[in-house]
């Protein structure tokens, strides 16, 4: 939708669940290509005209630069209908030969829901089987089953607006301030208006979100359902909790009761098991029985743990106590990670899901989704969860599999396995928008999908609402919406009839009947009201919240009557004891490894990666260690590090930093063999998964540590946009390095445990630059000078065993190259910004192997003394600081004209201009 | 006549007027002091000759000391007067023109002799050295009427002489005897970019050259090298080094060697005799450069005064050369050697070139090329022996960036 002014288009950003609204304007570069300017949709009921740092980056991202552009085949471009053939028969001859449950759908909280909806549709209503699992299983699995116990069906109660208005806003497992900053500062802001507005965050780690709190609870991971029975208990025993509510609207308070009672009746013992201060844990206990407008925000922390939906259970257990279920500023509230995982869970498209928030449990739901489909099949039972899924590939008993708009090669725990099994995998296709990520390289059939600002569709962020995200963008190269390319490959394999869509309008209004179809009040999830809007109307349509019925257009609060969906209609406590997690720390493995996003990076910075300005804030994979446990290992700051567990090992720079409890280990989730060497947390974590969500325990898995003991230590900054340069490295001895997208440049940090022997060799063959003919040589020194070369500057200290060189071309930095035998490098920030000048200056050059800004002071002017070296502007600046007033003054200074005494005329005339 | 010590000083250079200013600044009434200098004029700068050639400075601009000068110091100068004895018996010197002058101190300041290859053709109209106002006068009139000026040494002197009669409008063709220019002074990298600058300049070189004959009838016309071939050369300037003018000394019965021997205080084997500058020998050592004469004027002057303090202990000399548009310096053991490390700092297409040698965390040696500003600060902390470790990856760019360093250890110790 234009808004008529100006070419600027209304549409979503594609991170994070908070699900802000973007407006997008594209505009031609006068060198070709396109500028995108991003700024926040002020209408946007969401984020009101905010934007974060990678929000507003997003203008960097939409370059084509790694795009995958056209359909391959093996190593083959070939044109649409070749690739789509390829992939149907592909799919077909495995059904055929093997059966429904035998191929399967990995796909993302990327994709848009009319895409979703025709990948569910395909997998469940005509291949016939469930196998069809998401991302999202990664990241809020565990909330979706925790919301089924209680409420009966998978529902946000609250909305954004409730985090405002609450007066206690409680966040679990989850940093917010970075991974859903726009929620965090709406959280911030309010909290200004509302001088008695606490926040809480309990989280293991004092993360920036901890840090702006007015408590932080540091537990110890895998404490959470003792710490929220503790909460229960104290209710109960400080007569706290909402009797009538709970007799009125509930079942199964007294079992959920007992069950805490026997593990946390004593507040101090509860203390003392999650490991932090009893006074600070009474604080946030009474806050909670004091304050009826509590929102209690739970993400991952809570999430990704084998534990996961009884930590869920256990903090709607509290909520359900005290009535303060979808009330104004009172909920439960899971915020989710990806921009559309709700979304995806409203179609259905995972694998123990079937259709329209319908599931397997009530057999009458196959028949209806069948019957509405008019589909040859219906699935009847849930399919793998992505974990098994993968488990099942390696196992040999799924023969094809499609990946959807994610990287499961770097994403998914024990990710060594899974490039394992997508390797064996008799057919692999990949639908994507990027041409090399970890997962590509698998590929038997590469399908080039939209990106952001060119798709088109809707998406659901984590307070229901429903906004459009629209193209502004023409499509890149021969790239096509996901929906399409779905629909063509089940038409090719014998399905036309079910996906006869022109329009991804027309995929959304049979979402939209289908959420209807037979509901009348039965199911949550209803959109009806939407059945029949044209494609002007769907282009047209405004953010809402479902659900949306003829009478009610928009929902922001749920449940607040008291009235659920499931059987008996009343929420459901559910009784939960502490369960450790699944592998304990041991002498072997005795740190627990936690991971995460960082501030500036999304997934598998598959985008953020092309973004300078994103990755310039956390710029490599680190792993962050408290202080006592680096000294205990003899780790350094800034030293490259392994971690490993019983599934495999990363690597990264130590941070080591008292944000971290002694006995833990963090490090981001997003780097993959893309971007560094063993930069991929996934091969670390352990891939056990919670019983009833099959969520992955990110959270928590023994590791050991210990220092890389790296020989050397080096940067590389190039102009050049070298995606080999990397693995040139790697094949010439390095054994750690990361790549950084910077402004005009790309940055390398590498290490090696080898000494490099003829460093300047090995540096110019990194740029293609042979060795010069030598015009005279040292013998002693080893080096030489050469008449016609390249312009390469260097300095090194060959016994310390430090090189720095800089390749200049026509008086621009092309490349410049940093070694040393320790981490202490010059920091790259102003080398980063020579490469933004379009010509050095005469101070530059050698500043350039300094590697920090030249000091105006060091700018000593035109040599006057040549026998001291003093130069003009020295002479003036000791003639206006030093009161010098004749030529033996100057020569008492600054010995100017002492020796040979030849400039002292020269000396006399400066004296003079002054 | 007064009742004042006599100081009679001979030789009216450098060395020996600085000594005089050094003694007037500390003992200004303490002798009647005279002075002969063989050459017709005052004392000018010496090392100025250089610019003087190259038509960057005149003969009055590098003048030091005026005859107005001495007159208003009550010093009397005999000009174009060269000493032909000293009566140590009677305390008395001898001038060529009769003169006769008692002393009590007696000071020799004959500075150096210009080295002359003893090769046929020697003596003819045409070959020079580049030592005095005379000898730069010689070449500027041969600059007027020839065109084939040769350099027999690629030495300081030398190519500051090629230089200058280069820019008078001569081609100037540089004979080294060995590979490298400045091999004193420079390393090989260096060396070649000296070369490679005053080849950009015009001047050319025969290096690795051994001059065998200078050939011709009335004036030199040509140079012919040990192999037989030969170039044109209607000048030649001998500039392959300097000998300390000791003639007189010997003469005298002082004990000399390469130069006068002195002890610590300058002094002679003869007490009453002292002796500056680049005739004597200091502990074993003959200097060619300016900045040992300020030390010893110093110190000799302290002790012409009575004073008795302060010794001389040899002086570690730095080197520039006076070519404009060639920066350069060298200083100590710029080449390394066992035991020691080298920072080594390149750029070839701004022929730049810097190379630090360190040894137990000191600095012992700098060479540089190209850009040399900071030049007198390496050669500080070498003198001064400082400990760079601190600063050691900042030490090669520059004073700017490496002396804060040093200076947060020197405050923390």
């Amino acid at each position: 939708m234009s808004d008529g002014q100006t070419n600027c288009v209304k549409t979503t950003c594609p991170y994070c669940g908070v699900g802000c609204g973007v407006k997008a304007d594209a505009g031609a570069k006068p060198s070709g290509g396109t500028t995108v300017e991003v700024s926040g949709d002020k209408e946007h009921g969401s984020n009101y005209g905010l934007l974060c740092s990678k929000g507003s980056a997003l203008g960097e991202t939409t370059d084509l630069e790694g795009r995958l552009l056209q359909p391959q085949v093996g190593d083959k471009t070939v044109d649409w209908d070749s690739a789509l053939d390829v992939a149907a028969k592909g799919f077909k001859r495995a059904l055929d030969k093997y059966g429904p449950d035998r191929v399967a759908f990995y796909v993302s909280g990327q994709l848009l829901t009319e895409d979703y909806y025709v990948a569910n549709k395909l997998m469940k209503g005509y291949i016939g089987g469930a196998n069809i699992d998401t991302n999202s299983r990664l990241c809020m699995s565990s909330a979706v089953a925790g919301h089924k116990r209680a409420f009966g069906n998978d529902i946000v109660t609250g909305c954004y607006e409730d985090l405002e208005e609450a007066d206690l806003v409680v966040l679990v497992g989850s940093n917010t301030a970075w991974c859903h900053p726009i929620v965090f500062q709406r959280i911030i802001r309010s909290r200004k208006d509302n001088p008695n507005k606490k926040i809480v965050t309990l989280d293991p780690r004092r993360t920036p979100t901890a840090e702006q709190s007015d408590l932080h609870i540091p537990l110890k991971p895998g404490t959470d359902v003792l710490l929220f029975n503790g909460l229960l208990a104290y209710l109960h025993q400080n007569d706290k909790l909402d009797a009538a509510y709970i007799s009125d609207f509930t079942e199964n308070f007294d079992s959920a009761l007992n069950a805490a009672l026997s593990e946390a009746s004593d507040l101090e013992a509860v203390a003392a098991e999650c490991d932090v201060s009893a006074d600070d844990l009474r604080q946030l206990y009474e806050w909670f029985a004091d304050n009826p407008k509590t929102v209690t925000v739970f993400s991952q922390g809570v999430n990704q743990s084998t534990q996961g939906t009884d930590k869920v259970n256990s903090i709607i257990n509290c909520h359900l106590g005290t009535g303060r279920v979808g009330k104004p500023g009172a909920s439960p509230f899971s915020i989710t990670g990806q921009p559309n995982a709700m979304g995806g869970r409203e179609v259905g498209g995972l694998a123990n899901m079937l259709a329209a928030h319908m599931g397997f449990d009530n057999p009458q739901h196959p028949k209806l989704v069948q019957e509405f489909w008019n589909s040859p099949k219906v699935a009847k039972q849930p399919g793998f969860k992505a974990v098994e899924m993968f488990d099942a590939i390696n196992d040999g008993y799924i023969k094809a599999v499609w990946v959807m708009a994610t990287n499961p090669a770097v994403s998914l725990p024990n990710a060594d396995l899974v490039n394992a099994a997508l390797e064996k995998c008799e057919f692999v296709v990949v639908s994507d928008c990027m041409a090399n990520t970890d997962t590509t390289r698998y590929a038997d059939v590469l399908l080039p999908a939209t990106g952001w600002g060119e798709k088109d569709g809707t998406v659901t962020n984590s307070e229901r609402r429903i906004s459009r995200q629209r193209s502004f963008l023409p499509k890149a190269g021969d790239a096509k919406p996901d929906w399409w390319i779905i629909c063509e490959v089940a038409k090719r394999m014998g399905y036309a009839s079910g996906f006869p869509y022109r329009h991804q309008a027309e995929i959304f209004n049979e979402h939209a009947a289908l959420s209807g179809y037979r509901n009348a009040g039965q199911r949550d999830f209803d959109i009806s009201d939407l059945v029949g809007i044209s494609v002007d109307e769907y282009d047209g349509l405004e953010p809402f919240q479902w659900p949306r019925v003829a009478e009610v257009k928009t929902t922001p609060r749920m449940l607040g009557d008291g009235r659920f969906y499931t059987p008996s209609g009343k929420a459901q406590f559910v009784a939960v004891n502490t369960e450790k997690p699944a592998h304990a720390v041991c002498d072997e493995y005795p740190l627990v490894l936690n991971s995460g996003r960082i501030r500036d990076h999304w997934h598998t910075m598959t985008r953020t990666g092309k973004s300078p300005k994103l990755s310039s804030h956390l710029p490599e994979p680190c792993i962050q260690i408290n202080p006592a446990a680096a000294a205990a290992r003899g780790i350094q700051e800034d030293e490259f590090v392994q971690i490993s567990s019983k599934w495999g090992t990363a690597a990264g720079r130590a941070r080591v930093t008292k944000v971290m409890r002694p006995s833990e280990v963090f490090m981001p989730i997003h780097w993959s063999e893309t971007y560094s060497a063993n930069g991929g947390v996934g091969s670390v974590v352990s891939p056990e998964v919670d019983p009833v969500s099959g969520e992955p325990e990110f959270k928590h898995t023994p590791v050991q540590l210990k220092g890389m003991g790296m020989g050397w230590y080096g940067f590389i900054l190039s102009r050049q946009p070298a995606t080999q340069y990397a693995k040139k490295i790697g094949e010439r001895g390095t054994d750690a390095w990361v790549k950084v997208k910077g402004s005009q440049f790309w940055r390398y940090e590498f290490a090696g445990s080898d000494a490099i022997e003829n460093v300047e060799q090995w540096a110019r063959a990194g740029f293609g630059l042979g060795m010069p003919e030598a015009a005279a040589s040292s013998d002693e020194l080893g080096i030489s000078i050469a008449l016609d070369d390249a312009d390469w500057i260097d300095y090194r200290d060959p016994s310390a065993g430090v090189y720095r060189a800089a390749w200049i071309v026509e008086d621009r930095i092309e490349a410049c190259v940093f070694i040393s035998p320790t981490p202490d490098l010059p920091a790259r920030s102003w080398l980063a910004s020579v490469f933004a000048k379009e010509e050095l200056g005469e101070q530059d050059r050698q500043a350039l192997l300094l590697g920090e800004a030249p000091d105006p002071s060091a700018d000593v002017g035109p040599i006057v003394c040549s026998c001291f070296g003093v130069g003009k502007n020295v002479i003036k600046r000791a003639i206006a600081e030093q009161g010098c007033k004749s030529a033996a003054d100057i020569g008492g200074c600054l010995k100017a004209g002492t020796n040979c005494g030849s400039c002292v005329p020269e000396l006399e005339a400066i004296l003079a201009e002054d | 006549m007064t009742d004042k010590q006599k100081l009679v000083v001979i030789g009216n250079g450098m060395a020996g007027m600085r000594t005089v200013e050094e003694l007037l600044e500390v003992a200004p009434d303490m002798y009647d002091i005279t002075v002969f200098g063989a050459e017709p004029h005052g004392n000018y700068n010496r090392i100025m000759l250089s610019p003087v050639l190259a038509g960057e400075k005149t003969l009055d601009e590098i003048m030091l000391n005026t005859p107005e000068w001495y007159a208003a110091n009550n010093i009397t100068l005999h000009t174009g007067d060269p000493v032909v004895d000293v009566q140590r018996g009677r305390r008395v010197v001898v001038s060529e023109s009769g003169l006769e002058v008692p002393y009590d101190r007696l000071l020799i300041a004959t500075g150096s002799h210009p080295f002359i290859l003893p090769v046929p053709g020697k003596d003819l109209p045409g070959v020079v050295s580049f030592r005095d106002a005379h000898d730069v006068d010689t070449m500027l009139e041969a600059a007027e009427e020839h065109q084939h000026a040769v350099v027999i040494g690629g030495g300081l002197l030398g190519l500051e002489a090629a230089h200058g009669l280069q820019k008078r409008g001569m081609t100037v063709t540089v004979v080294h005897i060995f590979e490298n220019l400045m091999e004193r002074q420079l390393d090989e990298l260096s060396a070649h970019l000296l070369k490679q600058s005053l080849e950009e300049k015009g001047v050319e070189f025969e290096m690795g050259e051994q001059t065998h004959a200078l050939l011709g009838k009335k004036r030199v016309e040509a140079l012919q090298f040990a192999n037989g071939r030969k170039i044109p050369a209607s000048l030649v300037v001998m500039a392959a080094g300097v000998r300390p003018n000791i003639d007189l000394a010997q003469q005298i019965g002082l004990h000399c060697e390469r130069g006068i021997v002195v002890n610590d205080t300058m002094q002679t084997y003869d007490p009453k005799i002292y002796a500056v500058g680049e005739c004597v020998q200091h502990r074993g050592t003959c200097y060619g450069l300016v900045a040992p004469l300020w030390d010893q004027a110093k110190i000799c002057a302290n002790h012409l005064a009575s004073h008795g303090i302060g010794s001389y202990a040899g002086t570690v000399v730095s080197t520039t050369l006076k070519v404009s548009g060639i920066n350069l310096f060298s200083a100590g053991q710029f080449n390394g050697g066992e035991d020691t490390e080298s920072l080594v700092y390149r750029d070839p297409k701004k022929q730049i070139y810097k190379r630090l040698v360190i040894q137990d965390n000191k600095l012992i040696g700098a060479v540089m090329y190209g850009e040399a500003a900071d030049g007198a600060w390496y050669f500080e902390l070498i003198q001064n022996g400082t400990d760079i470790s601190a600063a050691r990856q900042k030490l090669i760019f520059g004073k700017a960036y490496a002396e804060p360093l040093l200076e947060k250890i020197a405050a923390a110790a």
